[in-house]
């Protein structure tokens, strides 16, 4: 066998499961939100870009095309809840990475698995418990009426502060571990050199530790947000259906409202996102390399 | 001398382990100071806590009359070549000179001025914009020593910098290290195991083992006189012989050789019935060539040809074996062939007695 059959054959496998899983059934969603909804559910095959529209705009009572804000706000949500999540996750992460990372080798491995033991039980369970913490009368509120904080609180669970607070409990150990991996390749002479050459701690940490671990905080922050982009657990229990993200809404398209062409267009939209994000990412890195050299 | 450093009663200890154990000495200000030791002899920790990376157990650090041991290290004008040379990887040869200017908070310009002073002094002139990792091992170097001068510190720390180094660009950088501590003025901490560097560089060595000074003196000194068995094995080469101690006074000691001879050698310390060794360098002897001394007639046993020198294997008829050093320069380039019987000679004045 030459060396290219061989290798033909060594990347088949490979591109057998991008094809049937990826490729397929995103050319499956992209040509269903070109085609025209069916009010029975499903969809209809008519070519029709009304799907689109829709996300902007609405037929009034004379069927006039007129702009509607009501999904742009689902979509400005999401991508604020998602910002906001990976920001306050990088804010707690860095410090618990570097906490880790300056304990003793033995201390280490124990403090990463309890970091990533939260992953070996359902999801719906750890954001469920959320909701007992949150509830009226629930533990947080209990445990404040006890030492007298408070007297009487609105409601500490559906809102978007309950759905961040949510979200940054579920990712933030994507966060954590990859900036524990940079901290970890860290010369730790290069801190002492700072330090020789008159920095202060807080100097240190913005002109070496953290430009020399910016690739750990960049994977950390796109391995949280992406995610969140499509979240949908979060919102429904603790956001509890008042505040939708787009995540729900899709997936309403698909159950409840039976509108697939809208569905379909939403999660083009939502992929559009994410990939403008990630190029952004990208010219960026390319931009850094290319200063570096 | 005005004193830069004073070291007293300096001990460390980590956990059960006791690093340095209560030393206590002076480095005059503009001087070549090296603190000289086999791997874990206590001479990084001693550096790092002058540098205000390790905290003292117990005693004081004073730089220039002032307390030191308590102020964190970017509190202290000392700086340090650290032995991988520690540069910011992410920065450029400027900005990594400029780094503790910087942080000492000068202006721009007067930081470009400096800058471009330090890259003259190592001459590096041309590679302002370059990063680190495009640099070679010896450039690094000198880009390490610009960025701890630049400060214009106090004392400038050296944690085997040249340890890194192939071997000629290590002796070319000796000369390099000295002629900048001299244009400076500007008290140089070096630290080595490596006895051949601290010999060529210095104006004092101290030599540590055990977390305990050995010998603190000229590298003269240090080399012709040390005070115990360790300092004369670890500096240069020698032959140790078990000796007994017959006579001792203040002019000279008396000794019972296991060459067969009693001889009288330069006073030391050590008493009668005392356990003792003498010391003798291998190129104090001679080889078929009269000398005012010792004539011993033995053998060749071995012989090394090293270029510029000869080393030899002698047994004598005693049946000890002695190592001789010889150059082989104009005067004196025989070699001795395996088992030829030759004569050696030496001088009792350079024998070393020294107690266990």
């Amino acid at each position: 066998m030459s060396k290219l059959t061989m290798r033909f054959w060594g990347v088949l496998p490979a591109y057998t499961v991008m094809i049937l899983l990826m490729i397929i059934p995103l050319g499956i969603i992209f040509y269903v939100s070109l085609m025209t909804s069916d009010p029975y559910g499903g969809y209809k095959p008519l070519f029709s870009l009304e799907s689109y529209t829709q996300i902007l705009y609405n037929y009034d009572w004379d069927n006039n095309l007129e702009l509607n804000f009501q999904y742009l706000l689902i979509i400005g949500r999401t991508i604020l809840l998602s910002l906001s999540t990976a920001i306050l996750c990088l804010l707690i992460g860095f410090p618990v990475a570097y906490y880790i990372s300056r304990q003793r080798k033995e201390v280490k491995p124990v403090l990463l698995y309890l970091v990533t033991l939260p992953f070996w039980v359902s999801m719906v369970v750890r954001v469920y418990a959320w909701v007992l913490i949150l509830s009226n009368d629930g533990v947080l509120e209990s445990g404040l009426r006890l030492f007298g904080f408070v007297d009487d609180i609105d409601s500490l669970l559906y809102n978007n502060g309950a759905m961040l607070t949510g979200m940054i409990y579920s990712y933030i150990p994507l966060m954590i571990l990859p900036i524990y991996a940079s901290i970890e390749k860290l010369d730790p002479r290069l801190l002492e050199a700072a330090g020789d050459l008159y920095s202060t701690r807080i100097q240190t940490l913005y002109r070496v530790i953290i430009p020399l671990c910016k690739a750990g905080i960049v994977s950390g922050f796109i391995l949280v947000f992406v995610p969140c982009l499509g979240t949908v657990l979060e919102p429904i229990l603790l956001g509890g259906g008042k505040t939708m993200m787009m995540g729900n809404l899709i997936q309403n398209q698909f159950g409840v409202s039976r509108n697939w062409s809208f569905g379909a267009s939403l999660t083009i939209l939502l992929l559009c996102i994410v990939l403008i994000f990630l190029f952004l990412q990208a010219r960026r890195a390319a931009k850094l390399n290319q200063g570096a050299n | 001398m005005t004193k830069a450093v004073q070291i007293k009663g300096v001990s460390k200890k980590y956990g059960s382990y006791q690093a340095i154990k209560k030393v206590s000495f002076d480095i005059h200000d503009n001087e070549f100071f090296t603190l000289l030791g086999p791997s874990g002899c206590g001479k990084t920790t001693l550096l790092r806590m002058i540098a205000g990376f390790e905290t003292p157990t117990t005693g004081n650090i004073i730089l220039h009359g002032q307390n030191i041991e308590n102020l964190p290290a970017n509190k202290r004008r000392v700086n340090t070549v650290f032995q991988n040379y520690a540069l910011f990887p992410h920065m450029n040869l400027e900005e990594n000179i400029g780094f503790g200017l910087e942080m000492l908070g000068w202006k721009k310009d007067k930081r470009e001025c400096r800058v471009n002073e330090m890259l003259k002094l190592v001459h590096m002139e041309q590679f302002a914009k370059r990063f680190p990792s495009e640099l070679s091992g010896g450039q690094q170097q000198r880009i390490a020593l610009a960025r701890a001068l630049a400060p214009e510190p106090e004392v400038l720390l050296l944690d085997e910098p040249l340890s890194a180094l192939d071997l000629k660009l290590r002796q070319a950088m000796r000369e390099e290290l000295q002629d900048l501590q001299r244009q400076t003025g500007i008290t140089f901490i070096f630290v080595t195991h490596d006895q051949e560097e601290a010999l060529a560089m210095s104006d004092r060595i101290c030599v540590l083992a055990h977390g305990e000074i050995q010998h603190l003196d000229s590298p003269i000194n240090i080399y012709e006189n040390p005070t115990n068995r360790f300092v004369a094995d670890f500096i240069g080469d020698t032959n140790f012989l078990d000796v007994n101690v017959t006579g001792s006074n203040v002019h000279a000691t008396s000794i019972e050789t296991p060459l067969g001879i009693n001889i009288d050698v330069p006073a030391s310390g050590v008493k009668v019935g005392q356990d003792a060794v003498m010391s003798l360098r291998p190129e104090k002897i001679s080889i078929n060539k009269s000398v005012d001394g010792v004539s011993l007639p033995g053998r060749v046993m071995h012989r090394t040809y090293m270029g510029g020198y000869t080393h030899y294997t002698i047994q004598l008829s005693s049946g000890a074996d002695l190592r001789v050093s010889m150059r082989n320069n104009i005067s004196n380039n025989i070699n001795y062939d395996l088992n030829e019987a030759v004569t050696l000679g030496f001088s009792p004045a350079s024998v070393r007695v020294l107690g266990e």
